[in-house]
């Protein structure tokens, strides 16, 4: 039954990334199951620091294949993603090659004959022993495929989504002194964004799409006991329902997971052992990064922990 | 199962999420992987495929949740067979309940369904019935009634009549149970066809609506239409921002950029056959509206200023004046407040008064003429009435001199301009660009103009 296997094998993609201590929510699941299956790139977008690039770290951990990131940036073109030629190699090469170019032409009577010669041999010094290959043909020239994380998509410029358009849906490049070059085992592709700018709707129609959100509370606290595992229960329920607490209110920038895990770490490294307002108070710069939110969120502080410390009794 | 997945593509097109035929392919091969038997993987994997925003994914859930939630006639389990043919319905059904069996034969295959109480026959029934009165092609509300017919010609209902009228006369217990039955029917007809109306006319309605928004007259807009010409401005100014608000680079051919230059040509040993120019920034748009808001331009004026305020994402540097006696800078009141309470503020400082256009100019050479720089497009919107008050055109002279363009917007139509107190023509003569501007319509092109000059 096909059915059968279909959910069997999305829990085996979520215990597969939590070995890799990744808690994935089972949607995360279906999408990284999906990508398999029907070879479709993944397109991940929600707030900084929900865990958008650590899934695809996670991927490639879990599968043990290579990782090859392509960090975006405004300005990025092919041929500091793609490939570029090696202009020094090649003009080395005809320098100390330059005898025997003699050597070849001097056969030649006229200049027709030369010109034929060389074009024999012309083609040497555009093939693949010049092409520098970065991270987009890199990734399809792993044999045992890979992990291509296209990071940050939305920092990069409209120009550049079109040339991935050719990535993402055939999995192939077209170099024009080369020709085309194709996927030995297509690479499983995670673009993320932060949806800086609204991408373009021909690579969204090209990618599945994941948004990923700030996670509940139960698979928060998983998330937490996973990477800090020296947190007790009570505090990580304390410190996982405060920072829900805080989510509520409307600020700057929303502390994200990672923002949670740093938490859980400095407060295991103070040795809490409960939620108070004073290490709240000063700590609270670990979960918001503007002195505006943090003026904002102080004077809640004890009504959050309060609120953190009776759901706690209830959950 | 193909079908209802066609079916359900337009109703995800129904509420705004866009479905190309590609990414219907792609939800086809992924419902084929994950199966139909999960609802909830089921649901994860549409939602993945076909919606490509996190507003596209809201829409689209509700829009699973409403179409793969049917209707039943009488208190039932939620999970019906819908993609099965109901060729069960022709089997006696005598056989499934024991003791009510005394269903004489010679009954229409309706009929019997009905008796036999068969939920999930009689919903198969309903879905394949819908399915050939073509209910997905259901555009207003007003066509429920035909629909509902429709639905139910197909069904059999006239073989139905037939049997109830012989019925009547044969068994009157039964035919009591019958009609019983088809009331509960007519009624699980009627929930269809609402759920197929709220599936699959949400467009063309919602279209509609807009349309006619977009094209009213501003300052005649009724008190409950308000809140959606509200939503309708949030839509416009999305839609430019989206449109505006990457910088853009634009060439500017005339400066050679000789590192760039230099390295795209290392290939032909330095010699330059390929040039690269340097590129420039356009200028950051930066925005001075000046707002009448006196009582008969001041609903005009409001929907101005949301949408001036709405853009905030493409335009870094937006002030906002409003003025009717006298002027004052209303900036922060909009930020720091929603749309109502912004307005009824600014309104009981200066709205209301009768409109000054002198004394308000001279307010703002005062105070504010320092916020304008050549980089600066000023807007002013308003009827220029003037109340036969001095007009202070040469301040108007000088704003225009020290700004980059300078825009007037005008809620009147071009035939009034210049009759009775308005001030239109005087001031024109100092303006860039002037243009009517009374319908929502109008608003979103004036403004999409002005952030476009800056691209």
């Amino acid at each position: 039954m096909a059915d059968q296997k279909a959910s069997t094998s999305i829990e085996a993609v979520e215990n597969g990334l939590a070995a890799q201590g990744y808690i994935a929510s089972r949607q995360i699941a279906t999408a990284v199951y999906l990508s398999q299956q029907i070879e479709k790139p993944i397109l991940v977008e929600g707030p900084a620091g929900v865990g958008k690039t650590e899934l695809a770290k996670a991927i490639a951990a879990w599968r043990g294949m290579k990782m090859i990131r392509l960090q975006c940036y405004e300005g990025l073109d092919e041929a500091k993603a793609l490939y570029e030629w090696k202009y020094a190699k090649q003009l080395l090469y005809t320098q100390i090659l330059k005898d025997k170019l003699g050597e070849v032409l001097g056969g030649a009577q006229t200049l027709h004959a030369a010109l034929d010669q060389l074009h024999d041999f012309g083609d040497v010094f555009f093939s693949k022993e010049f092409v520098e290959p970065r991270p987009l043909l890199q990734a399809l020239e792993q044999p045992g495929g890979c992990v291509l994380l296209i990071d940050e998509i939305d920092k990069s410029d409209a120009e550049f989504e079109s040339l991935l358009l050719e990535i993402l849906s055939d999995f192939q490049v077209t170099i024009p002194e080369l020709g085309t070059v194709s996927a030995i085992t297509p690479p499983t592709v995670i673009l993320t964004s932060n949806s800086e700018r609204d991408l373009g709707d021909a690579l969204k129609r090209r990618c599945l799409h994941l948004h990923i959100g700030f996670p509940e509370q139960r698979l928060e606290e998983r998330i937490v006991e996973s990477r800090v595992p020296g947190i007790s229960q009570t505090l990580r329920r304390q410190m996982v329902g405060f920072i829900h607490e805080i989510r509520s209110l409307d600020l700057k920038k929303l502390p994200s997971v990672s923002e949670t895990i740093d938490w859980a770490r400095v407060l295991v490294l103070l040795q809490a052992s409960e939620l108070d307002t004073e290490i709240v108070k000063d700590t609270l710069n670990v979960l918001l990064k503007y002195e505006a939110d943090i003026e904002a969120a102080t004077p809640q502080v004890t009504t959050f922990i309060a609120k953190a410390a009776r759901s706690n009794v209830f959950g | 199962m193909r079908e209802n997945l066609h079916r359900f593509f337009r109703a995800a097109r129904g509420v705004g999420v866009h479905v190309s035929p590609a990414e219907s392919i792609d939800a086809m091969r992924a419902v084929a992987q994950v199966g139909i038997s999960d609802r909830a993987v089921l649901r994860d994997a549409l939602l993945l495929t076909l919606a490509k925003s996190k507003d596209e994914k809201l829409a689209l859930g509700d829009c699973f949740d409403l179409f793969f939630s049917q209707p039943e006639p009488r208190q039932d389990q939620p999970e019906t067979d819908n993609d099965d043919t109901p060729q069960d319905a022709d089997q006696p059904p005598s056989s499934s309940d024991g003791g009510e069996s005394q269903s004489p034969e010679g009954l229409g295959a309706l009929a019997q369904m009905l008796l036999s109480q068969d939920r999930n026959a009689i919903a198969a029934a309903i879905a394949s019935a819908s399915g050939a009165a073509s209910l997905s092609d259901i555009r207003y509300s007003t066509q429920r009634g035909i629909f509902s017919s429709r639905i139910l010609d197909a069904m059999g209902l006239q073989r139905l009549r037939d049997d109830l009228d012989e019925l009547t006369a044969t068994n009157p217990a039964l035919a009591e149970r019958l009609r019983a039955a088809l009331d509960a029917l007519r009624e699980a007809v009627r929930d269809t066809v609402s759920q197929g109306l709220a599936l699959y006319a949400r467009e063309e309605a919602e279209n509609l609506r807009n349309e006619i928004l977009r094209n009213a007259p501003l300052a005649r807009i009724e008190r409950r239409q308000v809140a959606e010409m509200r939503s309708l401005i949030r839509q416009i100014a999305r839609r430019l921002r989206e449109r505006y608000s990457k910088p853009r680079k634009r060439q500017r051919r005339g400066h050679l950029d000789v590192r760039r230059t230099l390295r795209r040509n290392a290939a032909w040993g330095g010699v330059p056959f390929l040039t690269a120019w340097k590129r420039k920034h356009r200028d950051r748009p930066k925005i001075v509206a000046l707002c009448d808001v006196s009582g008969s331009v001041a609903q005009v004026s409001d929907f101005f200023l949301l949408l001036i305020h709405s853009l905030h994402e493409v335009v870094d540097d937006v002030r906002s004046f409003a003025f009717s006696s006298h002027l004052i800078e209303v900036s922060e009141i909009l930020e720091s407040n929603s749309p109502e309470e912004a307005m009824s503020e600014i309104m009981s400082k200066v709205g209301f008064g009768s409109s000054d256009y002198g004394s308000s100019l001279v307010d703002f050479e005062k105070e504010f003429m320092s916020t304008l720089t050549p980089q600066t497009t000023v807007i002013v919107l308003g009827d220029a009435r003037s109340n036969n008050l001095d007009p202070r055109a040469d301040i108007l002279r000088r704003i225009s001199d020290r700004s980059k363009r300078l825009v007037w917007l005008n809620p009147e139509g071009r035939l009034a301009w210049g009759f009775g107190d308005s001030e239109m023509p005087r001031y024109a003569t100092f303006c860039s660009v002037v243009r009517q501007c009374a319908t929502a319509q109008q608003l979103e092109r004036a403004v999409s103009d002005i952030v476009a000059t800056y691209q």
